[in-house]
């Protein structure tokens, strides 16, 4: 057992009071007091301190601030402005993680293979995951740009008007999910990779022997036990698509005007673009609320289909 | 020996070549003459690298790589220290109390800290951590310590406590037990939480921009990003400032690259 049994046992002494103290096990937790203090200061008390701005109109640097009640929680359930960006904020965590899966999975089960140039090629598709998403942002910029753009290069061989792929509402959702996509499928590509290659060859030889075919072999054997790889792969990569910051500043700045924004751009340009810093403190708590519950429900319903499946 | 189909060598070339396409336009860019109007897709027949100096220099990269490499040590070096003593009681002493604070920490991992982004600017302003490096060090140790003690303790758990007890029962104190016999098993998961959690530090844009304002605090992605914003037509040298920042993590990861791609799986798969 790698537990340690705590024994009460009786004091006479303030001396032996202290000596037992020392000599039982609970003495340890003076070693995790550091990181108590760091997480109690920079993520406990903001987010207390953030609970109260959402109800005050401070501008983010006056030392004042009136008591507003629920008034910025009003304003943002009818803000046009943040059903939209909640809107865009899921297609970035959902889409990337849906695209990021099935691309990732094809992957995983080619390279799964024996090929020559596997290594050359997980390597290669995992390359972007390591690289600044400000600087991925910017690479991929040089395909959408309007004037001189890769793309546009192409669009002018069949057309005389290039198109403004990033300035296109709508338009630019996509191509920031799909950029994000690019960047992290290797992630979702390697953890697949790595649940692929824990499954027992003897599993696929019995079922050979079953006379199951390569469809039924997938259905019954690969699909089953790669559950929980699947699952650990998607809620990262949701996770990682429903905070997406530098790659839309980079490319879009939110623009043209929020249409492109995500919760935590749309934050950022408040605060810091309009001074309207209880509004962002409560923008700041939604996305808080939706981060949480979408990624605690994705985890529970694949949890279920896990055991569900096996 | 299994026959090697030859159509899958082409698929996986195939793969490669769309996966790089996004580095060669960088590459054609970045080494193009500023009165070069060719398309992208054309490599220059030259070579012409005004666009790397002027970028280096515009952009005070020396200054960028020399305050990104010192945020990521001490941050990463802080991260293994506080991390690795935290998790040896939770993995260990697990009395409720214990539980409860191990939970507290894992549950944090989900949350991203950029919520609260409002009041932590607000609070480093009054600590005075801002435009100091300190303080975005600090941050990146808080912010990563979920993470690092969640793969600490599960390693630790994983380690029989038949070791332990036996050094207890010679009369070695419980603290030496960490250091003495520990410490020396904890070096694969300790490369696995470097990888996982200096990888995002160093590439970090999302705090650092609330944070070091101040040019001389600026890390990599945020001298790119004020360069960028200030020369925007001058495409060629945005080009070579953004393949100049990539560098030098694309070399570590070249190197590194089986214990990059081993450090997430396990990190992930234990998740």
């Amino acid at each position: 057992m790698s537990q340690i049994n705590l024994r009460k046992t009786a004091s006479s002494s303030p001396v032996s009071y202290l000596r037992k103290a020392l000599n039982s096990p609970s003495v340890l937790n003076v070693l995790y007091v550091p990181a108590l203090v760091l997480f109690v200061l920079f993520i406990l008390y903001p987010f207390l301190r953030g609970i109260q701005y959402s109800f005050t109109n401070w501008d983010g640097y006056s030392q004042t601030y009136k008591w507003i009640g629920m008034q910025n929680y009003s304003r943002m359930l009818t803000d046009p402005d943040v059903s939209r960006v909640i809107r865009n904020t899921l297609i970035y965590g959902l889409g990337s993680a849906l695209f990021q899966n099935i691309i990732g999975l094809a992957y995983a089960l080619f390279l799964n293979q024996n090929i020559r140039l596997k290594a050359l090629t997980r390597t290669i598709i995992y390359l972007p995951a390591i690289i600044s998403p400000l600087i991925m942002g910017y690479i991929w910029y040089f395909f959408f740009q309007y004037n001189g753009g890769a793309i546009n290069d192409i669009v002018l061989l069949f057309s005389d008007e290039p198109v403004n792929l990033l300035g296109q509402p709508g338009v630019n959702v996509w191509i920031i999910t799909m950029v994000n996509t690019y960047q992290f499928l290797g992630v979702a590509m390697v953890i697949l990779l790595a649940g692929l290659q824990v499954i027992p060859k003897e599993y696929y030889e019995a079922a050979t022997i079953d006379g199951a075919n390569a469809t039924a072999r997938f259905r019954h054997v690969t699909w089953p036990l790669l559950a929980p790889a699947i699952t650990v792969s998607v809620v990262l990569n949701v996770i990682g698509g429903l905070k997406l910051f530098d790659v839309v500043s980079a490319l879009t700045n939110s623009g043209p005007g929020y249409a492109s924004a995500s919760l935590s751009t749309l934050m950022y340009l408040l605060y810091f673009g309009r001074q309207d810093a209880g509004y962002a403190a409560t923008i700041g708590n939604l996305m808080f609320v939706i981060i949480s519950v979408v990624s605690f429900t994705i985890l529970y319903y694949l949890r279920r289909k896990e055991e569900a499946v096996l | 020996m299994t026959r090697r189909p030859w159509w899958k060598e082409g698929l996986a070339l195939f793969i490669c070549l769309i996966h790089v396409l996004p580095f060669y336009i960088l590459l054609t860019t970045s080494f193009k003459a500023a009165d070069d109007f060719s398309s992208k897709w054309v490599a220059p027949g030259y070579l012409y690298l005004d666009n790397f100096i002027n970028a280096w220099q515009e952009a005070h990269l020396d200054r960028a790589i020399t305050n990104n490499i010192i945020v990521t040590v001490s941050a990463g070096v802080l991260l293994v220290v506080i991390g690795s003593i935290a998790s040896y009681p939770l993995a260990r002493v697990r009395t409720r109390l214990n539980k409860a604070v191990y939970g507290i920490f894992v549950s944090a991992m989900i949350v991203p800290p950029l919520t609260i982004l409002v009041p932590l600017y607000r609070f480093m302003v009054d600590i005075g951590g801002m435009n100091r490096l300190w303080g975005i060090i600090l941050l990146h140790v808080t912010f990563a310590l979920p993470m690092t003690i969640f793969l600490y303790t599960g390693f630790i758990r994983s380690i029989p406590y038949e070791l332990e007890e036996a050094a207890l029962i010679d009369g070695a104190g419980r603290f030496k037990l960490f250091y003495r016999i520990l410490l020396p098993l904890l070096k694969p998961i300790t490369a696995t939480v470097v990888i996982v959690t200096c990888v995002n530090i160093w590439n970090d844009y999302q705090f650092s921009v609330f944070f070091l304002q101040r040019s001389e605090v600026h890390t990599i992605t945020i001298a790119l990003s004020g360069f960028f914003s200030q020369y925007n037509n001058y495409i060629g040298w945005v080009a070579a400032g953004s393949l100049l920042g990539a560098i030098p993590i694309t070399l570590v990861y070249l190197l590194l690259q089986r214990y990059f791609i081993q450090g997430l799986a396990s990190g992930a798969v234990k998740g």
